[in-house]
């Protein structure tokens, strides 16, 4: 698969990347090269083989449901880049 | 101080020949002296460090120690350690002062080791040269003008030139082994599940893990003892019991069955490092070790399969860096999405920035099935591919790198060849298996790995292994010259 | 042209569980923004889910619940999609592989018919945070308290055909999670939420017409309004030559209109994919069948059991089993009364639902309990009061003044049923009004009613009506 600079623009969109114009092209050619490197997957035959998502075939486990946290807000928000009234701040959510 | 073993390092604070404090100093000394050429620490945590120093002496003094008490440690910077920067060396994270410890740190804590700072590492574990580092390149100790391997270069640096006793790494496609082979260390990958990842930020999920870096199996062996177990805080972790990984070091080889794959000879290998991963087993051999011929016939798409699930992981797990709650935010956003796209364009670097994007792109509609469906069906024949051979053999064989350390810039333009530097060490994450990298000679001065790759949760096998080479052999003490003093 | 409507209903239920899904956080409503947002919450750099266990039990009950089939492996999967509420730039859901599978719901429709639903999934997943809109400085405020609880999404099938049907519907689901414990229910703390597709086809064809999805219907009254009024958007979209846009439209209930959302307007492409930091959730037929031991009487089996074991119509049965509070009042006041099930029933639906309505009180919170209810119904049963007096014991016991016999007693308000007595009170109204008793004589029989009433009057109320009735029946015809 070749990307073109519109592909990237949609990708990075999605990712919510800003890229600059003359990044566009630099990454349109990277990330074409590692599409076509990722694409030797396609001579191998994988349809009788079930997907893989863990290396071990174990079990989700369950918690039991009890409350062990306290309010830790001032030592999170410490480190937030912008709070007021113990509320993170972004600019406006238009709904 | 600075060329003794942890063991022996024990044994001298155990005895009184030296405090922990003293130790402690000793290794800050160095730091101070070295870190400028190698770069290899982001942060050094000098009072935490004689804090943790102090309060090890007492316990040592109170006859309350444990194996590691008072010895000083590097982290690699993708831990995360209560009060202190884990900048997972990006720029999104330069400001960030973790609230709470890994499961790691807080057993290492526990066990009274010392922490003597926060290695550097390739931006949030992406890369094998440690050069896409918002914080700058680590150099090789052998050889400054050449790459410390990635992404735990500056663990492998710092133990590697003496400026710690041994270091954490993690390895996701072989960023620990690899780094290890490049600079002569023993560096151990756990099987997948064996070593909590809590509080440590997460590169791709399914094949994350923490493990040692150290100059000998034994030391990697002390750290395994404290960093391995269950932790009901991370669903993945594995409720095995844990061995003493020491226990079983000296035992003969006897009987023991190696394979080595003939696709970890082929094609991109380099000569010298191919005759010297090939002395190393016939040593095996004469130790009293059979050598089978085998084949892992899907080896060849491990790197293709390994470049989509690990991108695709990665797109996920950072879409949690926005600007919003910690980290890096970009100045005076006009509005949401300027947040967004600002703060993450800014704040990650360019190969970051790269695998989100492939990532993302391998997750999307319509591309789904053709990446993604794909590489974890070609992961399963890739792990099935070893659950043969374990049937037949008992350890699995070959180079940890096809190359030695390279310069640095070679590779850093063209992704595909310094993707191709984890050719041998991708496959055992994708089936999620224990591997060790131990150094077994040099090539124009610069050190080869042997890699030993076991079945699962045989990682007291693989360091015994490890060790009885160790016991014949002296690549592993070997200082790098500019740094023996 | 006759149009047919299609709904298919997402119903969001919070599950009452005391923590959160994937974090030991507190659920609970109503703190002090983000103090009950811990670093799993918050999407911390390193940290990690842990599934909770009473989450899945409360999922398994209601699929059991409904008839449908427990996945014995399901997945969670990771929806992502930025949105400042939402912390890890991904919601922990559950795609291909839910945890509860097809099943099906009867509602039962007012003109008496009831019809199937079908259930198409539920599955399991973490609740987003809040963005608060008031103005910090041109900036909105994200509270993460909310974030992390447990959700169980309903997906029902497009077989509802009107807004009447989608609240049936909807209030059967309600009914039957709080019959459950598995969800409180309150709509206002957003507990319990529904998104509608709706869709409208030409009568009789087959194929769906173009959905739009309805959101923040957060009541009843509010889904069937919007629902309707989608309907007639659309219709009159159709029949003025143009096309249904599917789109998200946002009910505003203020203006009693639907409009499209523009800031969702953006295709999103949710990259689903298995969350690696979870593994499959298997559940054995040892653990289903042990879920299924804890469930309690079903709303549809307690229904039925009214109807044949207490002799209700169905209307009287819907009406007592709409909440399982309601059924469990019944039953308890109907033990109290001593087999009185008839007045019970007349009294629960008629004056204490009156009373309750009429102070905007849950039958959860009634100053009158069952067991006073049932207490003063025994008394109506016994002859101790009339029916007539019994409203005033009912009021005096709704003002908090106490329980039955004590205010009976207090108030002196004890039925006389003392023949004797009675007929001397009989005798002494007959004596003073001679008139009347002359013209009942002569054949005015309605003055019959005006003796009963002097009686009770004289007596204040309290004299047993059926005795005054028969002594005094005998005492115009005998002399």
């Amino acid at each position: 698969m070749v990307l073109q600079r519109s592909d990237v623009e949609k990708i990075a969109h999605l990712a919510r990347l800003a890229v600059s114009e003359e990044e566009l092209a630099a990454y349109a050619s990277s990330l074409s090269d590692i599409l076509k490197f990722v694409e030797r997957m396609d001579s191998a035959d994988v349809s009788r083989v079930a997907p893989m998502a863990h290396p071990l075939d174990a079990v989700q486990r369950l918690r039991e449901d009890a409350v062990r946290e306290s309010s830790q807000r001032e030592k999170f928000q410490a480190i937030a880049p912008r709070v007021e009234a113990g509320l993170y701040l972004v600019p406006k959510v238009i709904e | 101080m600075h060329k003794q073993s942890i063991a022996s390092l024990a044994q001298g604070l155990r005895q009184g020949d030296f405090s922990s404090e003293e130790l402690t100093r000793h290794f800050l000394d160095r730091i101070h002296r070295y870190n400028g050429a190698l770069n290899c620490f982001i942060t050094v945590t000098e009072e935490v460090a004689l804090a943790d120093a102090r309060e090890a002496d007492r316990r040592l003094r109170a006859g309350e120690a444990h194996a590691l008490t008072g010895i000083p440690l590097a982290h690699k910077d993708i831990f995360c350690t209560d009060g202190v920067r884990t900048s997972c060396a990006s720029r999104m994270l330069d400001n960030f002062i973790a609230p709470y410890d890994a499961t790691v740190i807080q057993s290492f804590k526990a066990a009274g080791a010392v922490m003597l700072g926060k290695a550097n590492m390739d931006e949030f574990a992406m890369g094998s040269s440690n050069e896409t580092s918002y914080y700058g390149p680590v150099g090789n100790p052998w050889d400054t003008a050449r790459v410390p391997g990635g992404s735990s270069g500056g663990s492998a640096a710092a133990v590697a030139a003496r400026l710690a006793p041994a270091a954490t790494g993690t390895d996701t496609g072989g960023s620990i082994r690899q780094p290890a082979a490049l600079c002569g260390l023993t560096g151990l990958k756990p099987t997948y599940g064996r070593v909590s990842r809590y509080g440590m930020i997460a590169f791709a999920s399914s094949l994350d893990q923490g493990g040692p870096l150290a100059l000998t199996a034994q030391d990697a062996a002390l750290l395994m003892n404290v960093m391995a177990g269950f932790d009901e805080k991370d669903s993945t972790s594995i409720d095995q019991p844990v061995p003493d990984y020491c226990a079983a070091l000296d035992q003969p080889l006897d009987g023991l069955r190696i394979g080595v794959p003939r696709e970890f000879f082929g094609d991109g290998l380099d000569a010298a490092v191919g005759e010297l991963v090939q002395a190393a087993i016939g040593q095996y051999q004469r130790m009293g070790a059979a050598i089978v011929e085998i084949s892992l016939p899907n080896t060849r798409y491990s790197a293709p399969t390994y470049y989509v699930v690990a991108p695709a992981e990665c797109s996920s797990n950072l879409s949690r860096f926005d600007g919003v709650r910690y980290g890096y935010r970009c100045e005076d956003p006009v509005d949401l999405m300027d947040l967004y796209k600002r703060s993450r364009g800014e704040g990650f670097g360019a190969e970051v920035k790269r695998r989100i994007m492939i990532g993302t792109y391998a997750l999307s509609a319509g591309y789904y099935d053709a990446y993604y469906l794909k590489a974890q069906k070609l992961r399963q024949l890739i792990s099935d591919d070893f659950k043969k051979a374990f049937v037949e053999v008992d350890v699995i064989m070959g180079p940890t790198t096809p190359t030695t350390a390279f310069a640095a810039g070679d590779k850093l333009n063209d992704p595909i060849q310094m993707y191709l530097s984890d050719i041998y060490t991708i496959a055992v994450n994708l089936a999620g298996l224990p591997a060790i990298s131990i150094p077994c000679g040099f090539s124009a001065g610069l050190p080869v790995g042997l890699q030993i790759i076991g079945g699962y949760f045989k990682e007291a096998q693989l360091l015994h292994i490890a060790h009885r080479y160790q016991q014949e052999t002296d690549w592993h003490a070997r200082v790098p010259e500019a740094f023996e003093t | 042209m006759s149009w047919e409507t299609v709904i298919g209903l997402e119903i969001h239920v919070q599950l009452a569980t005391k923590s959160k899904i994937f974090s030991a956080a507190s659920t609970a409503y109503g703190a002090e923004p983000n103090t009950q947002a811990c670093a799993i919450d918050l999407g911390m750099p390193g940290v990690l889910p842990v599934l909770n266990g009473e989450a899945v039990r409360m999922a398994v009950k209601f699929g059991l619940a409904v008839e449908a089939r427990i996945a014995p492996r399901s997945v969670f999967a990771r929806k992502n999609y930025f949105y400042p509420d939402l912390p890890k730039g991904y919601q922990i859901s559950q795609y291909e592989l839910p945890i509860v599978g097809l099943g099906h719901l009867d509602i039962h429709l007012d003109d008496g018919a009831s019809r199937r639903i079908g259930i198409t999934r539920a599955h399991l997943e973490e609740d987003a945070g809040k963005s608060l809109h008031e103005d910090f400085h041109g900036c909105s405020g994200i509270d993460l308290n909310r974030a992390g609880t447990p959700l169980l999404e309903i997906v029902s099938e497009p077989d509802l055909r009107s807004a009447r049907e989608a609240v049936a519907y909807m209030k059967k689901i309600h009914a039957l999670v709080r019959y459950l414990e598995i969800c409180d229910g309150n709509m206002q703390e957003g507990s319990f939420r529904c998104d509608a597709n709706v869709s409208v086809r030409p009568a009789g064809q087959t194929a769906l017409g173009t959905r739009t999805e309805l959101k923040n219907l957060n009541s009843f009254r509010f889904v069937e309004r919007a629902i309707n009024l989608e309907v007639e958007r659309q219709i009159d979209v159709l029949e003025g030559g143009g096309s249904v846009v599917q789109e998200t439209r946002l009910y505003d209930s203020a203006r009693d209109e639907t409009r499209s959302m523009r800031s969702k307007e953006e295709a999103f492409d949710y990259r689903y994919f298995p969350d690696p930091d979870l593994l499959p959730v298997i559940l054995d037929e040892d653990y289903i069948e042990a879920v299924r031991e804890t469930l309690p009487e079903l709303p549809d089996a307690r229904r039925e059991r009214f109807m044949y074991e207490y002799g209700l119509s169905a209307y009287e049965a819907d009406v007592l089993t709409a909440s399982r509070e309601m059924a469990d009042y019944f039953e308890a006041a109907e033990r109290a009364s001593d087999g009185e099930t008839r007045l019970t029933a007349n009294w629960v639906m008629g004056d204490l639902m009156g009373a309750l309505n009429k102070a905007g009180l849950d039958i959860t919170e009634s100053p009158v309990s069952a067991q006073m209810l049932g207490g003063m119904i025994r008394r109506i049963g016994d002859e101790t009061i009339s029916g007539k007096i019994a409203k005033q014991v009912f009021a005096a016991m709704w003002q908090g003044e106490g329980d039955a016999d004590e205010i009976i007693e207090q108030k002196g308000l004890k039925q006389v049923t003392d023949s004797g007595a009675i007929e001397q009170i009989i005798d002494g109204i007959l004596a003073a009004n001679p008139q009347q008793l002359e013209q009942y004589r002569a054949g005015k029989e309605k003055l019959f009613g005006f003796f009963v009433g002097q009686v009770m009057k004289a007596t204040q109320g309290k004299a047993n009506p059926a005795q005054v009735n028969a002594i005094l029946k005998q005492k115009l015809s005998s002399s």
